[in-house]
C-alpha cells in the first residue's frame, strides 16, 4: 500500500458569496492518477483552487504530505510541492517556451539543466520550438508547455483543471498520454474533468462531484461500469 | 551652426532627462495598467531632497542619499496608495494617484513655504565645455551616455533575469503568476523601486539646468514624460525612450525659434496627431481579441 500523500477533509469554500464545496473530504495516494469528474458548477475547480491557496477554505482541513496546508499562501504551498495547471491553460503568450519553463521553476534557487531535459525529452516539441513566443503555439503544444511549466517546480503533486478544455478530440488523446507519461515519472495526479469517459480509463480512482459534494467514488473502472454514470456522464443510455 | 550645434545637444541631453521619467510611467502603467500621476512629482521631490541635503552635507553624499530617499518614496507611494485598491476599480487607483500628486505638491508647498528654492550647484557637470565651438555644460555630455548606460542595463534586466522574466508575467497575468509562486507585491515594488530610481537621476540632471526648485517644477517634465511614453506606446520602454527624446529635441529646436512661446504646445500638438494616426502609439503592443 502506498501513502496517502493528500488527504482533504470536510472541506467547505465560499466562492462569491455561495458555497461552492459543501463538505468535501477524499484523499490521493503517492503515484496515482485521481480524477475529479462532474458538471460545469460541482465545485470542482474551486476544490483546486482552494487547495493551490488561491481560495481560503471556510471551514475543513488539507493535508499534504502529513501537514495541513489549508490557508496558507500559493507561494509557500507551491514550494512544498504542490503545482496547478490551470484551466484554459494560460501560458504566457509574450515570453518564449523557454522563458515559459523558467517562471514555472521560479520559486526554486537549483540548477535546472536537468529539469529542462527532462521536460524536453517528454515534450520534444518544445524542445524544437524553445525560442518561439507561447502565444504561437498550437492549443496542444500550450498544453504540453502548461505541464511542462508545472513540472519545472518538481511537484510531487500535479493538478490539472479541465486540460482537455476547448481542444480537438485526437488531441485530447494526447493530453491524455501527457498524463500518464506525467504520472510515470512517480508524480502523483489530481485531474478535474468533464470528459468523463477519458478521465476514468486514465484514473486510478475517481470521485464524482455533483453540487459542491463528492456523491459517488470508486475505482476509475468501477465507475466506467456503473450505470448511474453511464447515463448522466458518460451519454450511454441503459437497455 | 555653433547654435544649432548647441541647440541640438541641449535637445538630446533634455530628452534623455525626460526618457528616465518617461521609464517610470511607462513600467507602471505595463504592470498595474495605472497613470502613475504623482511620478512628476516624485521627479519634484527629489529636487527638494537635494537641496534640502546638500544645504548640510557634501554633495558626493547627498547625491546617493537623494537616490536613496527618492526610492524609499516611491516604494512607499505605491504600498499606501496603490496596493490597498489592488482589486479595486482601476479608475478608484487612479483618482488615488491623482491624491498623492497633490499631497505631494502641498507637502512641497508646506515645506518651501512656497519660496523658490535655489537648486544646488552639483560640481564638474555643471562646468562650461565647447563642443564643436559651441559652449555647452558637461551635463548636457553626460546625460545621453548615462541615459543609454542605465537603460542597457534595464533592458537586460527585463530581458534576461528572473525578476525580468517575473515582471513580463505578471504584466500580463496576475492570477497564473501567483500560481508559479510568484509574489506580485514584490514585482510590483521593485517596479516603482525601479522607476522612481531612474527618476531621481533624472532629476539629478534636469535641475542642474535650472536655477530654482518650486512645488510645480515636475508638473511639466512630468506632463512631457508622460506624452513621451503614450508618444511610443504606453507599456514599451523603448518606446518611451524615443519619443522622449524626439520630443526633447523638437521642443528644444522650436525654443531656438521665433516660436518659441509653442514648444509645449507642440508636444501636445504632436500628441494628439499621434494618437489619431497610430492609437497605440509607436511601439504600442497591438491588442488581441482572444477568440
Amino acid at each position: 500500500m502506498s501513502n496517502t500523500i493528500l488527504k482533504i477533509n470536510n472541506l467547505k469554500v465560499n466562492y462569491g458569496g455561495i458555497e461552492a464545496v459543501k463538505g468535501i473530504s477524499f484523499e490521493v495516494k503517492e503515484g496515482e492518477i485521481v480524477t475529479l469528474i462532474g458538471a460545469n458548477g460541482a465545485g470542482k475547480s474551486s476544490t483546486l483552487r482552494t487547495i493551490i491557496g488561491r481560495e481560503k477554505p471556510s471551514s475543513g482541513t488539507i493535508e499534504f504530505a502529513g501537514e495541513n496546508i489549508a490557508g496558507m499562501d500559493t507561494t509557500s504551498i507551491v514550494k512544498k510541492g504542490i503545482t496547478l495547471v490551470p484551466e484554459g491553460r494560460k501560458i504566457f503568450p509574450d515570453l518564449t517556451v523557454e522563458e515559459n519553463l523558467k517562471i514555472g521553476a521560479y520559486m526554486r534557487k537549483d540548477n535546472l539543466s536537468q529539469d529542462f531535459e527532462r521536460v524536453y525529452s517528454l515534450f520534444p516539441r518544445l524542445k524544437e520550438r524553445y525560442w518561439q513566443a507561447g502565444g504561437t503555439l498550437s492549443g496542444g503544444e500550450q498544453q504540453m508547455l502548461a505541464v511542462g511549466r508545472a513540472l519545472m517546480s518538481k511537484p510531487k503533486l500535479i493538478m490539472m483543471d479541465e486540460p482537455s478544455l476547448g481542444l480537438a478530440p485526437i488531441i485530447v488523446r494526447g493530453i491524455f498520454e501527457i498524463i500518464e507519461a506525467v504520472n510515470k515519472e512517480g508524480i502523483t495526479v489530481l485531474l478535474n474533468e468533464q470528459n468523463a469517459n477519458m478521465a476514468l480509463k486514465a484514473a486510478d480512482k475517481a470521485y464524482v462531484m455533483e453540487t459542491g459534494r463528492i456523491t459517488m467514488e470508486g475505482t476509475g473502472k468501477e465507475l466506467l461500469e456503473n450505470e448511474q454514470i453511464k447515463e448522466a456522464y458518460l451519454g450511454k443510455s441503459k437497455k | 551652426m555653433e547654435f544649432f550645434i548647441s541647440q541640438v545637444l541641449s535637445g538630446i541631453s533634455l530628452g534623455g532627462q525626460y526618457a528616465l521619467i518617461a521609464i517610470g510611467y511607462t513600467m507602471v502603467y505595463g504592470i498595474l495598467r495605472l497613470i502613475n500621476f504623482a511620478h512628476g512629482d516624485v521627479f519634484m521631490v527629489a529636487g527638494l531632497f537635494m537641496i534640502y541635503l546638500s544645504s548640510s552635507l557634501p554633495v558626493f553624499v547627498s547625491v546617493p542619499l537623494v537616490i536613496i530617499l527618492t526610492v524609499a518614496l516611491g516604494f512607499i507611494i505605491e504600498r499606501a496608495a496603490y496596493k490597498p485598491l489592488r482589486s479595486a476599480p482601476r479608475m478608484s487607483v487612479m483618482i488615488s494617484a491623482i491624491g498623492v500628486s497633490y499631497l505631494l505638491q502641498n507637502l512641497a508647498l508646506y515645506a518651501t513655504g512656497g519660496q523658490p528654492k535655489t537648486y544646488t550647484t552639483i560640481p564638474f557637470i555643471s562646468k562650461t565645455i565647447k563642443i564643436l565651438g559651441a559652449p555647452t555644460r558637461i551635463v548636457t555630455v553626460i546625460t545621453p551616455v548615462l541615459v543609454i548606460v542605465l537603460i542597457v542595463i534595464l533592458t537586460l534586466l527585463i530581458n534576461h533575469t528572473k525578476i525580468g522574466i517575473a515582471m513580463r508575467a505578471v504584466a500580463k497575468d496576475f492570477e497564473t503568476s501567483q500560481l508559479m509562486g510568484v509574489k506580485i507585491n514584490s514585482v510590483i515594488s521593485i517596479t516603482f523601486i525601479i522607476g522612481s530610481f531612474l527618476a531621481a537621476v533624472g532629476s539629478l540632471l534636469y535641475f542642474t539646468n535650472y536655477p530654482t526648485v518650486v512645488p510645480l517644477s515636475g508638473a511639466m517634465p512630468g506632463l512631457k514624460a508622460f506624452v513621451a511614453a503614450v508618444f511610443g506606446g504606453i507599456g514599451s520602454v523603448p518606446g518611451a525612450v524615443i519619443g522622449a527624446f524626439i520630443i526633447g529635441i523638437c521642443e528644444t529646436l522650436i525654443k531656438g525659434t521665433d516660436f518659441s512661446v509653442f514648444s509645449d504646445a507642440f508636444t501636445v500638438a504632436l500628441l494628439i496627431v499621434i494618437l489619431g494616426v497610430k492609437p497605440t502609439g509607436m511601439c504600442g503592443e497591438k491588442v488581441t481579441e482572444k477568440v
